[in-house]
């Protein structure tokens, strides 16, 4: 079973994670995640790669606690085994080279484009990577993600660090011309209200905008079809045909609706969580 | 039991209105008198016909004659050599299209019950006492197979090639294997306890099980050979990419594909959420659409699940329909509800997003199409709109392109199944073989199963042809 080598709280609610997982480690890129699954019973949950080395044979993931399972998982302590990790699923990043490429992260979805940006970086784009939390204890691996970029961008909502604003509006001055200018494409990865405004922000420019779509998923490997999103008007499967696609095309009112077709299973799991460890 | 020797003995099977609400298994299989009885049933012909209408062509008179002889050890030992998944095929098959339709007795009687007879031998066996340790066998020959996909292609050849002395590593995707059998077939026709037995028993054989890794993702094939020193590979990836229809309203929250309704259902074991974390949202009427074994299973999942109504809405009539005979009876039986010659439209919705009725189409039928069957021919203006809160599209599935989109040198058909040599199962790579599903698209268990036990055959000659030049 994968082995948790490293475990870090880096907001109070986000944990990075370092894994022993050698094999998933010499096959992931940038783009890709792992399905994991925490207990017996447990659920099947999509987790993007944040970063992985082949060398050492770790894979890195960013984890915010938001339900039953990912409450499990926080509880795994360094030393720790999980149960079940497949991966690396889902097709790599087809990033277009050259020019400016900027990332846009929220939350704990900046997490997931370390590798993304680091690449871009190393084959000669210039890179920017806009970063944005509500206040600037929850903003998340500043320190890596600033040596993957050429510049980083720091937004917080009540302006404790950084521009004052949303990481839409720091896009948008970037592309009128301000800062490290305007980008040749935009990468985003973040909730899925913030990838959809980020597209908006982006489609009257003709910017090429890619959003990596975390629907629900099962297997992870094209069988369940539970992930289907629609993209310019054609289903696909987040996980294999994806999770990367043009944020333009997306259908992003289905996909939000979609996301929350278990959210009171969701509830009741947590519920029946809290009820259980009260009891021990 | 029956009175006259021209009456099948009837399967024991539990209440109808009983099992509809739980997921224990519908059959309870025969008492041995019941086996000795129908056993000599059988007219012992000397042209056995039975058994050239089974795919792998189990010597059916032999085993029965050795029920009826009562020597069960016997009986069992003839269906292990010939069929490794017999405790599951005696449960699956479609005995009426296969050997049952063959039997001498069905000219004028009832056929002998061969399915039912080879699921109680099976069944014996394994409750008999093992006769070894239990320890696994240590495979005896150097050359490594490698198992892709751990379905009833992959295992039926991984358990030959280990008979044979091969080191054999069975690779699984998901975190349980058992392909099809663990994900796809409830609990009521195939317990999760039988295919555990099996599987323990390929583990004595020396077979090895490695869950949690994809081959073309986690693996290539390349690695297989080069790095970890595999002789050969089978692919038995099976047919498991669900069709949707395209019509509007699929993307709606209460529409499943058969194959997520059925894995939340029996992988993630989603009749015990909360205790389990995967739910599974099954509403009051559930409309199920297809006519195949595989939704059967989801419309009867549906009502152990708690739904009040749940039917069947297939665009062709109940004489189209392929579905086990079996199936379909204890379908009625449980009070599922057929639609006839409906085709489904458009899924409609409430301003939530969910599911809220199934507008069809009449049909009616017409002249014979391709498949020989009658063609559905819409109605005009005949569309109304079935209330109901889930729709399960249960209309096929072909086979997952995972695997050859990371290999191109795997040739493909036009609709994706792998190309294979007819006899050996070979693929337009040397050293790689496939069978079942993933070469014929969705098809039965016996039929992977036969192939996959050609394959072996073909691997372990090719393997040891190298091994001892001439």
């Amino acid at each position: 079973m994968p082995k948790v080598i490293s475990k870090q709280q880096i907001t109070p609610v986000t944990r990075k994670y370092v894994i022993a997982a050698p094999l998933i480690a010499h096959s992931a890129k940038p783009g890709q995640f792992v399905i994991v699954r925490v207990r017996e019973g447990g659920e099947r949950i999509p987790l993007t790669i944040a970063d992985y080395d082949a060398k050492a044979g770790t894979v890195t993931i960013v984890v915010q606690e938001v339900g039953a399972t990912t409450h499990m998982l926080s509880q795994i302590e360094e030393g720790g085994e999980i149960l079940d990790m497949l991966g690396p699923l889902g097709e790599p990043a087809h990033i277009p080279a050259g020019g400016h490429t900027v990332g846009v992260g929220g939350g704990y979805g900046a997490a997931a484009l370390t590798c993304i940006m680091r690449e871009a970086t190393a084959r000669g784009d210039k890179t920017t990577l806009i970063m944005g939390a509500r206040t600037k204890d929850l903003l998340i691996l500043e320190d890596e993600l600033r040596r993957a970029c050429t510049n980083v961008e720091v937004c917080t909502d009540d302006g404790s660090k950084g521009f004052k604003g949303f990481v839409t509006e720091r896009l948008g001055q970037l592309i009128e011309g301000q800062g490290p200018g305007r980008p040749d494409r935009v990468v985003a990865i973040g909730p899925m209200g913030m990838m959809q405004a980020v597209a908006e922000v982006t489609r009257p420019f003709d910017i090429p905008t890619f959003v990596s779509m975390d629907p629900v998923m099962v297997d992870g490997t094209g069988m369940c079809g539970g992930c289907r999103i629609t993209v310019g008007g054609e289903q696909r499967f987040a996980c294999v045909d994806g999770p990367m696609f043009d944020g333009h095309q997306v259908d992003f009112a289905e996909a939000v609706r979609r996301r929350k077709m278990y959210v009171k299973e969701e509830k009741l799991a947590v519920t029946c969580q809290r009820a259980h460890e009260g009891g021990e | 039991m029956p009175v006259k020797r021209i009456d099948k003995t009837a399967m024991p099977e539990r209440n109808a209105k009983q099992r509809a609400r739980d997921f224990s298994e519908v059959n309870e299989g025969y008492r041995y008198e019941h086996a000795l009885f129908e056993a000599e049933r059988c007219l012992r012909c000397q042209d056995p016909v039975c058994v050239e209408g089974c795919p792998v062509r189990v010597p059916i008179d032999k085993f029965i004659h050795r029920v009826a002889a009562r020597d069960l050890a016997g009986a069992a030992q003839i269906l292990r050599d010939a069929n490794p998944l017999s405790s599951i095929c005696g449960r699956v098959c479609p005995q009426e299209m296969q050997c049952e339709k063959n039997c001498h007795m069905g000219a004028r009687y009832r056929p002998v019950a061969i399915g039912h007879l080879e699921r109680f031998v099976s069944d014996w066996a394994q409750g008999q006492p093992l006769t070894t340790n239990g320890q696994a066998k240590k495979p005896w020959r150097a050359e490594k197979v490698a198992i892709v996909g751990s379905g009833p292609s992959g295992l039926v050849c991984a358990g030959e090639l280990a008979r044979l002395g091969h080191p054999v590593t069975v690779f699984e995707a998901l975190h349980a294997p058992g392909g099809v059998l663990r994900y796809g077939i409830p609990e009521f026709r195939l317990p999760n306890r039988i295919l555990d037995a099996e599987l323990d028993g390929l583990r004595r054989l020396g077979v090895e099980f490695v869950n949690n890794v994809i081959i073309g993702k986690t693996l290539t094939l390349d690695q297989l050979f080069d790095e970890m020193g595999y002789s050969a590979v089978f692919i038995g990836t099976g047919a498991g990419l669900p069709k949707f229809m395209n019509i509007p309203g699929e993307g709606l929250n209460g529409v499943y594909s058969a194959n997520e309704f059925l894995t939340r259902i029996n992988l993630m074991q989603a009749s015990s959420f909360p205790h389990v974390d995967t739910p599974v949202e099954v509403g009051k009427r559930v409309a199920v659409i297809g006519s195949g074994n595989t939704a059967m299973d989801c419309v009867r999942s549906s009502l152990r699940m708690g739904a009040e109504e749940a039917m069947v809405v297939y665009r062709r009539s109940e004489k189209e329909m392929s579905a086990r005979v079996e199936e379909y009876h204890h379908a009625i039986e449980e009070g599922v509800k057929f639609l006839w010659l409906n085709n489904p439209v458009e899924v409609m919705g409430d301003d939530k997003g969910w599911v809220t009725g199934l507008k069809c189409m009449k049909m009616e039928l017409g002249a014979p199409d391709d498949s020989g069957r009658a063609r559905p021919v819409p109605i005009k203006g005949s569309e109304f709109v079935i209330p109901v809160d889930t729709v399960v599209l249960a209309i096929g599935t072909t086979p997952n392109p995972l695997l050859t989109r990371a290999n191109k040198d795997i040739r493909t058909t036009k609709w994706g199944g792998l190309m294979v040599d007819e006899g050996t199962g070979e693929t337009s790579r040397r050293r790689v073989y496939a069978g079942g599903d993933a070469v014929t698209g969705a098809a039965t268990v016996i039929l992977a199963a036969g192939a996959g036990k050609r394959a072996a055959t073909a691997i372990h000659e090719d393997l040891v042809k190298e091994a001892q030049p001439v």
